[in-house]
């Protein structure tokens, strides 16, 4: 059994490229084009140099003391937050404009929720000298005001999308709709492992860094490099297959993915696809999405910007309908709790989308002797307004 | 026969094919809306079965997607609505949308409804062609509905001969790098590429779509292909004020 995508893009039967002919051409050479370009010295050599020197790679690994003693057992934190740009999202749009840049591409797109992944892409490419252009739903526009003025700052266009329900997935069809209209010149840096094939596996690839390094520095800590636990948020699950690419053939560690189920899975505001989608096409891949009766498909919620996609990456569809993967969810205010629990025993901060990769340790059961590794995907200034009101509110 | 490949046999040129989103302005005027574009000289209509992420489409035909599923608009309602539509109507129809709402339905159903009912082909341009030869071909075929492919500027002359092999009705030729809706007149770029399909001889004929709003640019693509479909051009003109069937007369009328 193979949990990695087939070369026809499958992972199982979810993934493909379910895309118009217009962006057929674009699409293919991306496929025919992003394993050549990675493998080649040169690449591998200029992702190497700006991981290191200009994203301060790598992250530490940091092994969490009084998180440890509270679940009676051994938490190590992988810091994403402590990556350029404040998430693990700069890991794949240094690769990606890598490659746009290979191809010969001058004007980069890419869609955003919250900002991070949008702020990541504009960082590449005032870092490259590159036109860039992000769509932004204009509900997230307002949401996340300070993210659109780092992005600015940067030299970026942020366009607000005012289709649909003008959030991630209306800006996300603006970005195929821009990419079809322009299919010569750009390149369009996708922020999770969604999408048409490639680019799950491209994007998995450049966030492979994450268990990369998180295997050497386990070795460097405790002299074996495979934890019992391996644990992440998911969205579109970019940091959650980053965290667990190097481990996925090695059954003795347990992958679990962290959905946010927003209000409950039991109601309609919620953003856990797994547990409450069906399967389906979404931005030209097949994996569960969530959709009413006619499959149209419907607007998540979660407190969490970064979560609240309506669709999941292939990968972990397939990897949970395997059995690989364990899928858990938390609530809202499951994840402020353990946000709040991290800030005051840890003294770091993280974004809203980690702390739900962290509120699962609540709910699990650990042996004093385990090794579990959660992924910190990013840092909480960005939610800084939601921590202040839930602050205000316990007043 | 199918009803695409007679209308083909008997006439060559200057095809003129309407769009519409069902259920938009209104919910329930399909059937009436169809027959007064055939009694008004159209040739053929695609249906289009409103998406919530319709990501080939840009800003006319989401918005008009939008509000038809505001109004309720659905598949099965669809189906409803054209139950008795060949009592009276005798032009192609097909039915354009997106794969999400046809796998929901079922694609085994689906084909069936769209054979009960009489519709003579399907377009939806976000099944690849490769998928569709694997798995969708057959369940297609089996209920004589004719599969439209799309075909772009970007798409290699390899490509367009394979298109033209699985082909069995006409080829969409999309008139540019484009989403629906964009207007214009013609470009150097698209004339190379509107000639250059043209000289490759393909078996089936060649329908121009995406950017076609008047009779000028309706004309100017007729010498190049068998025909050209108007779709965010009648989409808006539906949501004038006045009375729609008046409108739509006038709107063919200056077409022809």
């Amino acid at each position: 059994m193979s949990y990695f995508v087939d070369e026809k893009g499958f992972y199982g039967r979810f993934g493909g490229a379910y895309i118009p002919e217009m962006l057929y051409a674009n699409v293919e050479e991306l496929r025919t084009q992003y394993l050549k370009i990675m493998e080649s010295d040169q690449f591998r050599n200029d992702y190497q140099f700006l991981l290191k020197h200009y994203a301060g790679r790598p992250s530490p690994l940091y092994p969490a003391k009084r998180l440890s003693e509270l679940y009676k057992t051994n938490i190590f934190l992988k810091r994403e937050d402590l990556n350029h740009t404040g998430s693990h999202k700069l890991n794949n749009t240094i690769g990606q404009i890598l490659i746009a840049k290979a191809l010969g591409k001058t004007r980069i797109i890419a869609e955003t929720g919250a900002g991070q992944h949008g702020v990541a892409t504009a960082t590449v490419c005032a870092l490259m000298n590159l036109e860039c252009i992000v769509y932004m739903g204009e509900t997230d526009v307002q949401r996340q005001y300070p993210n659109v003025m780092r992005m600015k700052m940067l030299g970026a266009e942020v366009v607000p999308v005012t289709s649909g329900n003008k959030t991630l997935k209306d800006a996300t069809n603006e970005a195929i709709r821009d990419w079809i209209n322009h299919p010569e010149n750009t390149h369009y840096i996708i922020g999770s492992v969604v999408g048409p094939h490639p680019y799950p596996d491209m994007v998995s690839k450049f966030q492979s860094i994450i268990s990369e390094e998180i295997k050497l520095q386990l070795k460097e800590h405790i002299g074996r490099e495979l934890p019992d636990y391996a644990i992440a948020c998911v969205g579109g699950g970019s940091n959650a297959i980053g965290t667990f690419y190097h481990f996925i053939d090695h059954p003795e560690v347990k992958l679990v993915a962290v959905e946010a189920s927003g209000l409950g899975v039991d109601t309609n505001e919620t953003a856990a696809t797994i547990a409450c989608g069906e399967l389906g096409i979404i931005h030209g891949s097949k994996t569960y999405l969530m959709q009413n009766q006619d499959g149209q498909i419907t607007e998540p919620y979660s407190i969490s910007a970064g979560l609240d996609y309506p669709g999941i990456g292939p990968v972990h569809a397939h990897l949970h309908e395997t059995g690989r993967l364990t899928v858990m969810d938390a609530t809202d205010k499951e994840a402020l709790d353990a946000a709040f629990r991290l800030t005051q025993i840890e003294g770091i901060i993280p974004a809203l989308e980690s702390a739900h990769a962290l509120a699962a340790l609540e709910k699990m059961r650990f042996r004093p002797e385990d090794i579990v590794v959660v992924t910190v995907s990013g840092r909480g200034d960005k939610d800084m307004d939601t921590y202040i009101k839930c602050m205000n509110d316990k007043l | 026969m199918n009803r695409i490949n007679q209308l083909f046999e008997t006439k060559s040129e200057n095809i003129l094919s309407i769009y519409f989103t069902a259920g938009h302005p209104e919910l329930s005027n399909i059937a009436e809306l169809i027959q007064l574009l055939e009694e008004s000289g159209v040739d053929m209509i695609e249906i289009g079965m409103p998406f919530s992420d319709p990501l080939a489409d840009g800003p006319v035909i989401q918005q008009s997607s939008q509000k038809a599923l505001a109004n309720g608009m659905n598949i099965h309602l669809l189906f409803e609505q054209l139950k008795d539509i060949r009592k009276t109507v005798k032009i192609p129809l097909l039915l354009m949308g997106y794969l999400n709402p046809v796998m929901h339905f079922g694609v085994e159903k689906f084909c069936a409804e769209c054979k009960k009912a009489g519709v003579d082909g399907v377009i939806l341009p976000d099944l690849p062609m490769e998928e569709y030869e694997a798995s969708y071909k057959k369940v297609f075929e089996e209920n004589g509905l004719r599969f439209i492919f799309l075909i772009s500027p970007q798409t290699s002359e390899a490509r367009i001969h394979k298109i033209d092999s699985l082909s069995n009705g006409f080829i969409y030729m999309v008139s540019s790098s484009a989403t629906t809706g964009a207007t214009g007149s013609l470009s150097e770029a698209q004339l190379a590429y509107f000639n250059k399909v043209k000289s490759l001889k393909l078996k089936n004929p060649l329908v121009v779509g995406f950017g076609i709003s008047n009779r000028e640019n309706y004309l100017e693509v007729c010498k190049y292909a068998n025909g050209a479909i108007i779709g965010s051009a009648f989409v808006r003109m539906l949501e004038k004020p006045g009375d729609w069937t008046v409108n739509t007369r006038e709107f063919i009328k200056s077409i022809q």
